[in-house]
């Protein structure tokens, strides 16, 4: 068996966590499927038909017996189900320091975006060591982005975000896989992952990005679709103020609250209506089919750049947005047409 | 010992042209009926995985278009799944064996067992139809969106003819509770029936509670497909999610459907080859029941990485661990039979034996599965691909080609050949785990299934596997001709050529249409094995 | 229920009355001969019914959970949606399906007490108003489709505002309603969608039933029921009072989201 290889290669922080748990596994199998098949391959010659009328003992069962295959395996099961929630747990909730990036999955390509603006399409740059959270939606059907060498995947649905979170450990290029079936050409959709050294992948943001920053972008964008004409830093506005408020929760006009993350504020631009916050009406218009899934991802960066300690990240705020207050909202109506 | 004679008198010869079949009520010649169909579709469903197999020798794709081969992973899964392994067991050695094993005279509702095979039948001819049109492409699971608004293929016809067998299933159900609980022989108490009884009720709950949901799953899909009705479509904001949650609510437990049965006869056999009465019987009788109701609260293990939230997931996780343990005690309780038992190895006890290794791996690589750390990389790979195979393929159709060996001479009252069918049970054993043995590797290296083309890397396991696939046809092939052949040839069988112990051995084979002269009413423990009961067995 | 005879002519082993069964005593016309009592058969029969009701509640129970989760995600538009429905023919029905579980369990009452002319009037009432409810059906439809309220490419939906709804939003800002237009346009489909799955399966019950009620009807005409055996008309019984019960669950979820201001 020296030529197949049996393992992906190793390439993130839990890979390792993730193959030993997988050996642990393998290992009590083994032990149980050699137990059970030497048992009966020997009972098939120890209690061999010796002749045509002999039967079996008449035994009814044993009830320690029973208890004992019923527990331990139990026990063991646990063991299992604790190790692979715990690690689970690790794989699904993100550090809150991440660098961030987003995935659309589309009939066939993967397309990514940076927040410092570069865009690249079946092939996804990272840096080493550091935690990249990426946040996967689609624009079609269903898909699911893949790195077998990070032992990761998260299922790319239309309409959401869905976080994937890993460290990079290891300077090569690795495989991208699309691991739910997406039709046509859904073996041709795979590409590259390629983790970099940092100073190799500062050298690599240099060469790209000539389109401005991902909140820079967001931040044209807000101006376009007259955002700027309703939500008012002051929070005078007919809508609330966007300043400071990921991460935080917000009281809603229901008396729930919500934690404001990408999926809120994705939610918010899109189904406007469903989750208004405490004191306003519900009257934005919805962006649903008016925003690409890259220009809504941009416009998310821009209201959390407004979050940021440092407000000359957001160099598009616009500071005129008072002066238009008392317009009404035709302006944004038109910009939506 | 005499010869045995053929019995003049028997349901095959009491009638005879086309009629006389088509319109049966006769519960054998129903079951006769569903095992020439089923084993239709079992070698239309194979044609396919051929042309599976064929493709992924090479890691181009160049043997088929993309699409050609999308639509054959999808009819291989959908004819496999809901026109051979569902109705598989039950359909067949379920509908012949559980009114005999009784005691009755037929099922409940003969009329019924008749318009469920018709049932079945329409459903398979829409099926049919679809592939004639072209086909579909959606996978077996039918996920939307891809399945209401993406695909160009025949998506609604299939989805019919799926409704329809449903049906057809859901109505054996029913007809199999009723049976157990209203027709039972006086004097044949619960604790008395064969454990392939209990195993069938058991599946029967599933049935019957399982399949209205996918079927009411798939009209909504059908709705969005004919008419654009909205009910999945994340554009009119709708949940794709949810398709999936109906789906596996039924789809997860219809795997037990599949594999219910088989362990139902795995028990007969081990019990009749081992002479000897299965150890801890009402453990291994409760032991159905309990998967049957942990099959329906483990559902979202399939969507680990489908966006169910972290701590559903861990809950989710826990419960499927659940179902393991029914199957693991089963496992221990047969193999505990052979201790101290007085074991031949006919080719069915070979099934068994091969059951049990294959069960074994399928149902302990589950656990990868069920463990959430390690689902995530595994999920959708083709190391899921090989631990289904091993389950619904190596268990439950071990089961039922065991199954079929061990009740063939009642069925048709001949013996096939010994020495073929030990040749087709190794070659199914072998060709079996070097098909889908390498499928673990592949699926852990991270090759994700429903794939076409793959990179280079893949490719040594794959030929591996397209290999052994040649070997496991023709280990399905072999059978098919060696029983037809017994059916003229084959050596008069006698009513019990096993000695076994179930009441089905104590009447004629093939059995009257009524099944007994007279209706026993000694009706002994299950499973009763004594130097006496075995002469008398062997000399009725 | 004849060609077991002609099967027993064809052949003496066909059906049981060859070798095995004793002819000592007469069976009932009706006996199956699979059977061996009536009460056996009987029973068999009631316990398929209400194994096939279960089945038909977790058929139902798919659209019920689709029901419940987009109803709690997108509560405006089910109240919007619901709103525009006339309530008024759905009253009806209901008062309507009510009293055909009335007349229909008078005919099971009726076919026991061995009143065969008493059985067909009530079944008979029971096929009138079952037709009855289906005709209002076919009126609300037609008025859905009038309205464009059948989901798909021709779909629209205007908010039709309450008595309790105000008007006096600025004109200006364009939004009246709690949900922008364009938002109800897209999630009303999730409603109407199941309006139409939930009442149109339920309405291919209720032809099926009436199809079932001819059948029964006729049957008790010539006289096939006794007090001894009457079981397929309270199997249609169970039957046609389960359809009801969904229509009694699925009026107020359809017709009553939020009607309560």
């Amino acid at each position: 068996m020296g030529g197949i290889p049996l393992f992906p290669e190793a390439a993130s922080s839990f890979a390792s966590e993730v193959d030993a748990l997988y050996l642990f596994i393998v290992a009590v199998s083994a032990f149980f499927t050699v137990a059970v098949a030497v048992a009966v391959v020997f009972f098939g010659f120890r209690y061999r038909r010796k002749h045509a009328e002999e039967v079996g003992a008449h035994i009814e069962g044993s009830l320690p017996l029973e208890l004992a295959w019923s527990i331990i395996p139990t026990i063991i099961s646990m063991v299992m189900f604790g190790w692979g929630a715990k690690l689970f747990y690790e794989m699904r909730v993100p550090p809150a320091e991440t660098m961030q990036i987003y995935a659309v999955g589309k009939q066939w390509m993967w397309k990514f975006q940076h927040t410092g603006g570069q865009r690249e399409i079946n092939e996804l740059h990272v840096p080493m060591g550091r935690p990249i959270k990426i946040l996967v939606t689609s624009e079609d059907v269903l898909h699911d982005l893949y790195f077998p060498a990070f032992r990761t995947k998260i299922d790319a649905i239309p309409g959401r975000y869905q976080p994937l979170w890993f460290t990079a450990t290891k300077p090569g290029r690795y495989r991208i896989f699309c691991a739910e079936y997406c039709g046509t050409k859904h073996s041709g959709m795979i590409g590259e992952v390629v983790v970099m050294e940092p100073p190799q992948y500062q050298d690599w943001l240099a060469g790209g990005g000539t389109e401005g920053t991902m909140a820079e972008r967001g931040g044209k964008l807000f101006n376009d679709l007259a955002c700027t004409t309703c939500h008012l830093d002051n929070g005078q506005g007919r809508g609330p103020s966007l300043k400071d408020i990921l991460g935080k929760p917000m009281e809603l006009a229901d008396g729930t609250t919500v934690m404001v993350d990408e999926g809120y504020l994705r939610e918010s631009i899109l189904n406007s209506q469903s989750k208004v916050v405490k004191g306003f009406a519900p009257l934005m218009p919805t962006f649903q089919g008016l925003i690409s899934e890259e220009g809504l991802a941009a416009l998310i960066e821009h209201i959390k750049s407004l979050s940021t300690q440092a407000p000359t990240s957001a160099p598009t705020l616009v500071p005129a947005a008072a002066t238009q207050s008392s317009a009404p909202a035709a302006p944004a109506q038109g910009a939506q047409r | 010992m005499d010869t045995p004679v053929f019995p003049a008198h028997n349901y095959l010869s009491n009638g005879h042209g086309l009629k006389s079949w088509l319109l049966t009520k006769d519960h054998k010649r129903i079951a006769v009926l569903y095992l020439i169909s089923i084993s239709a579709f079992f070698f239309l469903g194979g044609l396919f995985a051929v042309g599976i197999r064929l493709e992924l020798t090479t890691p181009q794709g160049d043997l088929f278009q993309p699409d050609t081969y999308n639509k054959f992973f999808t009819l291989h899964g959908i004819i496999m799944v809901f026109f051979f392994l569902i109705p598989s067991v039950p359909a067949v050695l379920g509908n012949f064996l559980i009114p005999p094993m009784i005691g009755a005279k037929d099922l409940a509702f003969p009329r019924i067992n008749l318009l469920s095979w018709y049932l079945y039948v329409i459903g398979g001819v829409f099926t049919l139809f679809a592939i004639i049109a072209g086909g579909v492409d959606t996978g077996w699971t039918f996920y939307t969106p891809y399945s209401a608004t993406s695909s160009n293929s025949n998506v609604a016809p299939v989805a019919l003819g799926v409704f329809i067998a449903g049906f057809s299933s859901i109505l054996t159900g029913l007809n199999f509770i009723v049976t157990v609980h209203r027709m039972r022989a006086p004097g044949l108490h619960w604790f008395k029936l064969p454990l392939f009884v209990w195993a069938h009720y058991a599946t029967s709950l599933i049935q019957v509670l399982g399949t209205p949901v996918v079927a009411i799953t798939i009209v909504m899909l059908f709705t969005e497909r004919a008419f654009g009705f909205a009910i999945f479509d994340p554009q009119r904001g709708g949940d794709p999610v949810l398709f999936q949650h109906l789906f596996w609510f039924y789809s997860h437990p219809a795997v037990y459907i599949m594999i219910l049965p088989a362990l139902g006869v795995i028990s007969e056999l081990v019990s009749t080859f081992s002479r000897k009465r299965i150890f801890g019987y009402s453990f291994v009788a409760f032991s159905s029941l309990a998967i049957a109701i942990f099959g329906f609260i483990v559902w979202a293990h399939h969507m680990f990485v489908a966006g169910i939230s972290v701590y559903s997931a861990m809950v989710f996780s826990f419960l499927s661990f659940s179902v393991a343990i029914p199957s693991a005690v089963k496992v221990f309780n047969w193999a505990a039979t052979m201790h101290r038992g007085s074991i031949s190895f006919e080719t069915p006890m070979l099934y068994v034996y091969g059951f049990f290794g294959l069960f074994l791996i399928g149902g302990l690589t589950g656990l990868f599965l069920a463990t959430l750390g390690t689902d995530i990389h595994l999920h959708d790979t083709y190391f899921v691909v090989a631990h289904f195979h091993y389950i619904m393929v190596g268990g439950a159709i071990m089961g039922y080609l065991g199954g079929l060996h061990f009740w063939w001479p009642k069925i048709f009252g001949r013996m096939y050949s010994e020495f073929w069918s030990r040749i087709s049970a190794i070659l199914v054993f072998a060709g079996f785990n070097l098909t889908f043995f390498p499928q673990f590797l592949l699926g852990y290296m991270g090759m994700p299934r429903r794939y076409h083309m793959y990179p280079d890397e893949f490719q040594v396991l794959n030929v591996l596997s397209s290999a052994g696939a040649s070997i496991l046809g023709l280990g399905y092939l072999l059978p098919a001709i060696y029983f037809a052949y017994s059916l003229k040839y084959g050596e008069v069988a006698g009513n019990n050529p096993w000695g076994a112990s179930g009441l089905e051995w104590r009447t004629q084979s093939p059995p009257l249409t009524e099944n007994f002269v007279e209706v026993p009413t000694d009706i002994p423990e299950a499973y009763e094995y004594t130097p006496k009961v075995v002469r008398e067995a062997k000399l009725v | 229920m004849s060609d077991a005879h002609v099967h027993a002519a064809a052949h003496p082993l066909a059906d049981g009355h060859g070798l095995a069964a004793d002819h000592g005593h007469a069976h009932h016309p009706a006996l199956q001969h699979h059977f061996e009592t009536m009460s056996q058969q009987r029973e068999a029969g009631v316990l398929g019914m209400w194994v096939f009701l279960l089945t038909e509640v977790l058929f139902f129970g798919g659209l019920f959970f689709a029901y419940t989760l987009y109803r709690s995600w997108y509560f405006d538009a089910f109240a919007a949606a619901s709103k525009s429905i006339e309530i008024l023919p759905g009253l009806i029905n209901t008062v309507v399906l009510i009293a055909s579980s009335l007349t229909m369990a008078l005919s099971v009452r009726a076919s026991q007490t061995n009143q065969r002319k008493a059985t067909v009037n009530w079944l008979l009432a029971t096929i009138v108003l079952g037709t009855v409810f289906l005709g209002i059906k076919v009126y609300e439809y037609a008025d859905k489709f009038a309205h464009h309220h059948v989901p798909g490419a021709s779909f629209q939906f205007a908010h039709v505002p309450g008595p309790g709804e105000a008007h006096e939003e600025p004109a200006a800002v364009g939004h009246v309603t709690t949900m922008g237009p364009d938002e109800l346009e897209r999630t009303t489909q999730l409603f109407f969608s199941l309006y139409f799955v939930m009442t149109g399966l339920h309405a291919l019950h209720m032809i099926v039933g009436i199809v079932i009620l001819f059948i029964i009807t006729w049957m008790a005409h010539k006289g096939r029921f006794d007090s001894e055996w009457h079981a397929p008309v309270e199997m249609t019984g169970l039957y046609w009072h389960f359809v009801d019960i969904v229509w009694i669950f699925l009026f107020p979820l359809l017709y009553l989201v939020e009607r309560h201001n």
